[in-house]
């Protein structure tokens, strides 16, 4: 079982409901941008903001934080949405989403948001970074760990797998990998465009510790990621498995959803029904 | 150099400047067209896409000729090695993605497994210039140009327009070897027509001037020729030369234009350095020393914001191409 007292699980999870409130305002107010994979990591990015992180809202660069990197940046909203709930920006910046001179670009960057750690979209880049911060705090007794985020196709990328391999060389128990296991992507289901299948046999095979569990469940991410902490002498990997457009009942399962934001009756019809599960959350909780 | 004069594309300029009389349609579609054609006529034609069908405009590809349609996932240098070998193997691959990756990702193989190998790959770069938008600067391909024409054997083709695209996609499918063919993603005005001569490795006039000639490449013809017809008013000709195959340049042209009016303005959505203005400098430098000033990306990187925002921002809409042609004139 998980440290999560019953109270502070209904507390997460009207927070995961905010999240996903503001990844619905933002695309709307921005007219593009993507949906499907901001909604369904939207448990796990409050878990992780909320109780897993090391860190300080207020003082985003402090030294001794835990990295949480976004390999995949076309989920940024739901990163954005997070870290303005969780304190780092007013929530009404989430307004400015793809709009011109906006810190919130379509695509996460470094240099303009600190703590995003780094620059994302391009995929199967973040696990090679995330590999060579967990190496550099090792070489220097740091403590902080690393905390990688990725999508199920970006596994199609080789430079991921490289990154698999000399993760595991190093033995780096400082480093923690997120799958966002959809079987989404954009042309279709993952297994179709490029089957990804046996998946947690490949990590195994890579000398990887393997977990699974149902990313959308937060108190079962919660007690994995827990688990995955305790890990000694090699990297872990969560395989969180999520279904896209979680939360909003017409994108849920649909991969067409990828890509697309939500028109304004659209963007209605999936407040009310957010509204609706925070109505249920509360009445229970 | 190729006179395009007498083709609907000049005659149709007063159109042209009446906004809501251009048609506009993104050079994707033209690519998609030309594409399947291309495949029709030789079955060896094969479409390669890495998990953008619809983006790149492949999907009409796959559901027309669905035995030569290869999906690979989101693998770009896998894209250009396969590739490379199935042309090995007598086929014409082309290969999809966004410049930024297709190019961007795989520059190495393509050096080696598609330029030094000598295969017959067509690479075609979706998305590219700050005119993707809001996706932002990881998105935005401006130096793919600059990567491309370095590299031995290598064709790059710009067209300016989706019927351009189009031509330019069934030319390159005909000839043998590496090929680069660069294209946008937003609605962009035609300002060709199917008369419209088209061949690669010439260089086209759109439009008469002695004053200065502004050769351009992509879709920013049209600021171009825009700004061409207000500097008209204040007395300026400006020579507009649409010069779509960046390698190998069509040098006589480059050097007659200079000629004519003894300075030059280049335009294209790319960084300066490196790019298609570039290579006019080259060729002038050692050829025909003329004044030259550069439109395009000034050693920066995009950013989020729409399409048009950002040509104004990063300086290549109609009116700093004007001033680009006022600076050259003053340095004639
Ligand atoms: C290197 C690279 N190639 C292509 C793309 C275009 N692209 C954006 S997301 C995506 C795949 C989407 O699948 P997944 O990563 O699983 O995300 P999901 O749809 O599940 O959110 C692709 C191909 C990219 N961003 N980077
Ligand atoms: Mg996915």
């Amino acid at each position: 079982m998980s440290t999560l007292t019953p109270q502070r699980l209904t507390e997460l999870k009207l927070h995961a409901n905010n999240v996903r409130v503001g990844i619905i305002r933002s695309l709307l107010a921005a007219g593009s941008g993507h949906s499907a994979g901001p909604l369904d990591m939207a448990d796990v990015f409050t878990v992780l903001y909320e109780h897993v992180l090391n860190h300080r809202p207020k003082e985003p660069l402090w030294d001794d934080r835990d990295r949480l990197l976004l390999s995949c940046g076309h989920i940024a909203p739901v990163r954005y949405s997070a870290m303005a709930y969780g304190g780092y920006f007013p929530i009404e910046e989430l307004l400015t989403l793809r709009k011109f001179g906006t810190r919130l670009q379509g695509h996460p960057e470094r240099v303009r948001l600190p703590a995003v750690e780094t620059t994302s979209g391009p995929l199967g880049e973040g696990l090679a970074q995330g590999t060579g911060m967990a190496l550099a705090a090792k070489m220097d007794g740091k403590s902080w760990r690393v905390y990688v985020v990725t999508s199920d196709a970006e596994h199609q990328c080789g430079l991921h797998w490289e990154a698999t391999m000399t993760a595991a060389k190093f033995k780096l128990d400082n480093l923690i990998a997120i799958v966002d296991r959809n079987f989404i992507q954009i042309d279709g289901s993952t297994e179709d465009v490029m089957p990804l299948e046996p998946f947690a046999d490949k990590y195994r095979a890579f000398n990887w510790e393997v977990f699974e569990c149902d990313g959308n469940d937060i108190a079962q991410f919660t007690e994995t990621i827990e688990k995955a902490k305790t890990v000694k002498g090699k990297p872990s990997v969560i395989i969180a498995n999520t279904v896209p457009g979680k939360g909003v009942s017409y994108m849920e399962g649909d991969y067409t959803w990828h890509g697309k934001p939500p028109n304004k009756e659209q963007a209605d019809v999936a407040l009310r029904e957010l509204q609706a599960e925070r109505e249920r959350l509360t009445a229970n909780g | 150099m190729a006179n395009a004069l007498d083709s609907v594309a000049a005659m149709r300029l007063a159109e042209l400047q009446d906004p809501a009389g251009v048609k506009q349609v993104p050079t994707r579609n033209g690519f998609g067209e030309g594409v399947i054609e291309a495949g029709k006529k030789n079955r060896n034609v094969i479409a390669i896409c890495a998990d953008l069908s619809e983006s790149t405009r492949m999907l009409g590809f796959k559901e027309a000729l669905p035995d030569q349609y290869i999906e690979i996932g989101v693998s770009e240098q896998m894209l250009v090695a396969m590739a490379a070998g199935m042309a090995s193997a007598g086929k014409v691959p082309f290969i999809a993605s966004y410049a930024m990756f297709n190019p961007g990702r795989s520059w190495e193989q393509v050096r080696t497994t598609m330029a030094l190998n000598e295969t017959n790959v067509k690479i075609a770069g979706a998305h590219a210039g700050v005119s993707v938008g809001p996706d932002g600067a990881t998105h935005q391909a401006i130096e793919d140009i600059a990567i491309m024409r370095c590299i031995p054997h290598m064709t790059v083709v710009v067209p300016c327009d989706s019927i351009q695209t189009k031509r330019a996609t069934l030319a390159v499918a005909a000839m043998n070897g590496p090929v680069y063919l660069r294209f946008g993603r937003e609605k962009t005005p035609v300002v060709t027509t199917e008369e419209t001569p088209f061949e690669l490795g010439k260089a086209q006039i759109f439009r008469e001037g002695r004053d200065v000639a502004v050769v351009v490449c992509g879709i920013l013809i049209y600021n171009a020729l825009i700004a061409a017809e207000k500097l008209a008013r204040d007395g300026i000709e400006c020579m507009v030369v649409n010069n779509h195959t960046v390698k190998p340049m069509d040098e006589k042209a480059i050097v007659e234009a200079a000629e004519a009016c003894g300075a030059v303005v280049t335009v294209e959505e790319h960084q300066i350095f490196g790019g298609m203005g570039s290579r006019v400098a080259e060729i002038l430098a050692q050829r025909r020393p003329t004044p030259i000033e550069f439109v395009g990306v000034a050693d920066q990187f995009g950013q989020s914001g729409d399409p048009a925002e950002l040509i104004e921002h990063y300086g290549m809409g109609s009116s700093a191409i004007e001033a680009a042609v006022r600076r050259a004139v003053a340095r004639k």
